[in-house]
């Protein structure tokens, strides 16, 4: 199997009505990507190591680029599960083009499953909830 | 790959089998009565939700003498990986409100 077949990639994609330094404040201050995503420890700051946290559990992540008003990325540990997500700002006519890409889920890396680790448990509270209402 | 999936899903949406998984998984191999012990569970049940979690491919036994050793497979969370991969929903989700918060903010 190729390695674009054993991983996986989500992308969204939107147009935005504001200059990329608007966007890149909501992607970059702690207080607003709380508004948005989750709470947080983030710094922009490349290397740095932050959490999200939110009522189902935290995502351990950490800063891997940095280049104000074009590019941010870190590393997105959730449920044992090591992948990246990429936020790339281009400027256009009417405002931004964003585009998130999350990348790297694995479905065959033994590694990286942790068991009890990672908030598994929550996750798993949570998925027989939404279990329970789809029967 | 659904059914595989539905079957993997309903497994561990038991918590005393979810339960029972994860210590194998921490503790690795264990017979049925080290499994019992502080389980609060009667050694029947045990080995009836061991034998729906070995079903799911979660587990994989192995006899010797009188006893049964179980060891955790986690490979069989395959599924549920994939099933993570839906993170598009939650992105999408997320994109309204960014969209929402920056039509709130000063330029």
């Amino acid at each position: 199997m190729t390695e674009a077949a054993d991983t996986r990639t989500v992308v969204v994609e939107r147009e935005l009505p504001h200059p990329p330094e608007k966007i890149w404040r909501a992607l970059t201050q702690g207080p607003l990507i709380e508004e948005w995503l989750m709470k947080n420890d983030f710094e922009p700051v490349v290397d740095h190591r932050f959490k999200f946290s939110a009522d189902w559990g935290s995502v351990d992540c950490q800063v891997m680029e940095v280049e104000p008003n074009k590019t941010l990325s870190y590393t997105w540990g959730a449920f044992g599960v090591g992948t990246v997500v990429t936020w790339t700002l281009t400027p256009t006519m009417t405002g931004t083009h964003l585009r998130m890409e999350h990348s790297g889920f694995a479905p065959d890396r033994p590694q990286n499953y942790q068991g009890a680790k990672y908030g598994w448990q929550k996750f798993l509270t949570n998925l027989e909830q939404v279990l329970a209402r789809i029967d | 790959m659904q059914a595989a999936s539905d079957t993997l899903f309903r497994t561990l949406a038991d918590p005393t089998r979810r339960a029972l998984f994860e210590r194998l998984c921490r503790d690795g191999e264990q017979t049925v009565w080290m499994l019992t012990g502080d389980s609060g569970v009667s050694q029947p049940a045990v080995s009836k939700h061991l034998g729906v979690l070995k079903l799911a491919g979660l587990v994989q036994d192995r006899r010797e003498g009188r006893e049964t050793h179980y060891s955790a497979q986690p490979k069989a969370l395959a599924p549920l990986i994939d099933w993570m991969s839906h993170y598009g929903a939650f992105w999408r989700e997320r994109f309204d409100r960014l969209d929402s918060l920056l039509n709130r903010m000063d330029q």
